[in-house]
């Protein structure tokens, strides 16, 4: 009976315990994931900003100086900024997608590869459109 | 013993009752964004910041126009489709529901909008 009994609270400590959300160090492929996820809906608020602008461009020159005024404001360079970030990151997510949807780098090593190579080319890619555009 | 393939065991137990078609359009519209968007970034980063008559004279020219109205387009297309996948991950009944209108609707007016704009600097 003691037996039976501690076989069985062996058994509940072989369990796997879900992660305390406190403690728990994402591993590199779930921060990729969920970014993926934050740039692509919160790009909305770059494209919103640069419809308005076109839009106030369309319709006449006063309207055009207050868009353009918030545009290239600090305001304007940190939405556009921070998108271009988000552009980049959402596209060279989208392809390791592709990729993996092809049913390639699905091993943990090569997983984990793309995603610090998204990360990584993500900030390449936007201090480079920096410095072109 | 049951005469049942195993997907006819499966199909329409899912919770969305459909998916494939939906995430089969993700990547056809990924695709096209991927081509379009690097040579977009650069045309409206370029515009960007420029007087009112060169951004007219920018995006009355054929090429800018009609790259700014196509990528428009998918990417609210791109756009309301994700965004739609997004709440149904984390919304339930009305919530969705009205999640899902909005999304779609606001990526429409914008496309709408954008749309409008092109061609009143065009014409």
């Amino acid at each position: 009976m003691a037996e039976a009994k501690r076989g069985a609270e062996a058994k509940r400590g072989d369990r796997p315990l879900s992660p305390h959300i406190l403690i728990y160090r994402f591993p590199v492929t779930a921060v990729a994931s969920i970014l993926t996820r934050i740039t692509g809906n919160g790009l909305i608020v770059g494209v919103i900003l640069a419809v308005w602008w076109l839009l106030a461009a369309a319709i006449s020159p006063e309207a055009f100086a207050r868009a353009n005024g918030l545009a290239t404001s600090w305001f304007g360079d940190l939405v556009f900024t921070l998108s271009a970030w988000a552009v980049w990151y959402h596209y060279l997510s989208g392809l390791r997608h592709l990729y993996m949807d092809a049913g390639h780098g699905l091993d943990i090593v090569t997983a984990e590869r793309l995603s610090w190579g998204c990360i990584a080319g993500s900030v390449v890619l936007t201090l480079v459109t920096i410095l072109i555009v | 013993m049951r005469y049942l393939t195993d997907r006819k065991r499966a199909e329409g137990k899912g919770a969305a009752h459909a998916g494939t078609h939906h995430h089969w359009s993700m990547q056809m519209s990924s695709v096209a964004l991927a081509f379009m968007v690097p040579t977009w970034i650069f045309i409206f980063g370029h515009a960007l910041g420029q007087s009112h008559d060169a951004v007219l004279a920018t995006f009355s020219r054929p090429f800018p126009a009609i790259l700014t109205a196509l990528v428009l387009v998918v990417a609210m297309r791109h756009f309301a489709m994700g965004a739609t996948m997004m709440i149904e991950d984390y919304a339930r009944g009305s919530a969705r529901k009205l999640g899902v209108i909005f999304a779609t609707s606001l990526a429409t007016v914008i496309a709408a909008t954008g749309l409008f704009a092109l061609i009143k600097i065009a014409l």
